[in-house]
């Protein structure tokens, strides 16, 4: 039986950038060995040999011509913005104080 | 009025009988009536719908040439951009989000002169086989209101099965118009990968996800299709090719000579009883039409479970990277001196739901280094192999035919504390996906135990979407006559007394 621990779902958490209560990182733990086990299922196939499918469609490198076409305004562009200033998206502090 | 098919509308709009604003405005009536029950809307457009149905009827009497499904009404999944009308993807991240935008699915309708009456309830980015996992709560099943639609495209399988619409839009990631169609005794048929647009299509697995029509007849999902499918240069998944005329594979309705392929792998044991008779019924219809019923194996698809869910968390785990709390939707945490790491990850643990997390860090660990070989890595080799068990498959039958689903519709809450149940839902509709071809679900019957829909699923090869239609409309019409009418006009009457 797979298992993941507490404290390897807060660090799958915070690499994924979800803060995860207390309460939310136990309960993903316990359900996590059960889920791993189903999904493992994969590795009980020979697959020596076998080539990889990542998509199921046989197009390669879609190109179009390199012109200028309609796009969305600033105004539309920023229109769900959660906070704006002088036509840009305002963001929280990116670099620290020392930086 | 409203219990007609799409087509009979259609008819009675072009010879004048009925406006597209009276026809639009009983829909609107019918949700404002029956949908407090069902809870298949999560935002009505009552203004747009009627604006649009006023401008068809402007120009049908201006004489102006209209598409067969101008001033038709139309319920749209949430999980397409539809330009300054809320959509959410039933997830809190995006709430209060108007799209600057329309999908191209959206383009399409609007430039076919369907009318828009709103958007449908799914699973938080579709993240989900019953609608439950919709932030805005659970869409109801109409056949029985304590059980689940289905999902994720919950919410436009209901509308249409409750007459709140002739037809919706879904979209299917691994089943997701399929189950549903089934559980609710509609029609939804999931087109072959790269046949419709995926722009403006809030990605979830994005080599898996595809959009697709849902009505209650063959002949009204073929129309719709054929609205929706197309090359798009704004999709790079598009396929820039000869698409099949689907209409008239629904009207020609003809198996004599056919063969149709039993998956030996998705029968029997899981099934449960009166999904397997009325499935085993159905083939017998299809033999007495003179079809020829083949038995087909496919091993790798035991594993085509495992595979999806490797692979369709390792996806989302990275598109939904987007939602970052910078550009559009949710804020949370935005403080003085708060750094954009703390607001983003306040924000996304503030604005995703438990399932989309639980996809999320499963695809982060599939993904990770020293586990990117053993799990992603071999899920899609066996994609691989599921592809070459459907070629060799494909070789000895023109379609392949299921049970579209293991069990009627469930109870609310039954499978919600155990996500392996809820995924094993899906077992006879993923391998669809995993090889990018198309699938139709059509009902077969009422299950005898509870009485409930049960759908019989078709499978054809990618670019032979006609196929389904042809086997699809010739199975429906042995089946109507038998029943003396289509499987929906038995749903229970809900709601007023119109």
């Amino acid at each position: 039986m797979s298992s993941l621990s507490r404290d390897d779902v807060a660090k799958l958490a915070a690499l994924a950038r979800i803060e995860m209560s207390e309460e939310e990182l136990t309960n993903l733990a316990s359900q996590f060995g059960m889920i791993l086990d189903a999904v493992a299922r994969v590795q009980e196939v020979n697959l020596d040999g076998v080539v990889a499918t990542s998509h199921p469609q046989p197009i390669v490198n879609v190109f179009r011509a390199d012109v200028v076409l309609p796009s969305l305004t600033s105004e539309q562009a920023l229109s769900g913005a959660p906070a704006q200033e002088e036509d840009r998206f305002r963001v929280p502090q990116i670099l620290g104080e020392a930086e | 009025m409203i219990k007609q098919s799409a087509a009979e509308m259609a008819q009675a709009l072009a010879k004048g009988e009925v406006t597209s604003t009276s026809l639009t405005q009983a829909h609107l009536d019918r949700i404002a009536d029956v949908d407090p029950s069902v809870k298949a809307f999560l935002h009505v457009d009552a203004e747009g719908a009627l604006a649009q149905a006023k401008n068809i009827d402007a120009k049908r009497s201006a004489g102006e040439k209209l598409h067969p499904l101008a001033g038709i009404p139309l319920a749209l999944k949430d999980v397409l951009a539809q330009e300054g009308v809320p959509t959410t993807a039933g997830s809190k991240i995006l709430q209060g989000w108007k799209p600057p935008y329309d999908s191209t699915v959206v383009t399409k309708l609007k430039a076919a002169g369907l009318v828009i009456l709103g958007k449908t309830n799914m699973d938080e980015f579709a993240m989900g086989s019953s609608t439950e996992n919709s932030a805005y709560g659970p869409t109801f099943n109409p056949w029985d209101l304590t059980r689940t639609p289905g999902g994720s495209s919950g919410g436009s399988a209901a509308a249409v099965s409750s007459f709140e619409a002739p037809l919706a839009i879904g979209s299917d990631t691994g089943g997701s118009i399929r189950q549903p169609a089934a559980l609710t005794g509609i029609v939804g048929v999931r087109p072959t990968y790269g046949a419709v647009s995926r722009y403006g299509l809030i990605a979830y697995s994005s080599s898996l996800d595809q959009a697709g029509p849902i009505g209650r007849t063959v002949l009204d999902t073929a129309m719709l299709h054929d609205v929706i499918a197309g090359y798009d240069p704004k999709d790079a998944t598009s396929v820039n090719g000869a698409f099949p005329d689907v209409i008239a594979a629904a009207r020609s309705s003809d198996v004599k000579g056919m063969k149709i392929g039993v998956i030996k792998q998705l029968q029997g044991e899981g099934y449960q009883n009166g999904v397997q008779a009325r499935f085993d019924e159905s083939l017998q219809v299809l033999a007495s039409l003179g079809a020829q019923i083949v038995e087909v194996d496919c091993p790798s698809f035991e594993f085509a479970l495992a595979a999806y869910y490797l692979i369709a968390p390792s996806e989302c785990s990275s598109n939904l990277a987007r939602f970052d709390a910078m550009r559009y939707g949710l804020r949370v945490g935005d403080s003085d001196g708060a750094s954009a790491e703390s607001v983003m990850n306040a924000t996304r643990n503030a604005g995703f739901g438990h399932e989309v997390k639980r996809r999320i860090i499963l695809g982060t660990y599939a993904l990770s280094s020293g586990y990117y070989d053993a799990y992603y890595g071999s899920a899609q080799k066996i994609r691989t192999l599921i592809i070459q068990d459907y070629a060799k498959a494909f070789a000895q039958a023109d379609v392949l035919v299921s049970p579209t689903a293991p069990t009627t519709a469930f109870k609310i809450g039954e499978k919600s504390n155990d996500p392996i149940a809820m995924y094993l839902g899906d077992v006879a509709t993923i391998p669809v996906n995993l090889a990018g071809i198309c699938g139709m679900s059509l009902p077969a019957g009422l299950a005898d135990e509870d009485q409930l829909p049960v759908g019989f699923q078709i499978m054809a090869p990618a670019m032979q979407d006609h196929r389904l239609y042809q086997v699809g409309s010739a199975l429906e019409g042995a089946l109507v006559d038998k029943w003396g009418g289509h499987l929906i006009s038995k749903v229970p009457a809900l709601g007023g007394a119109k």
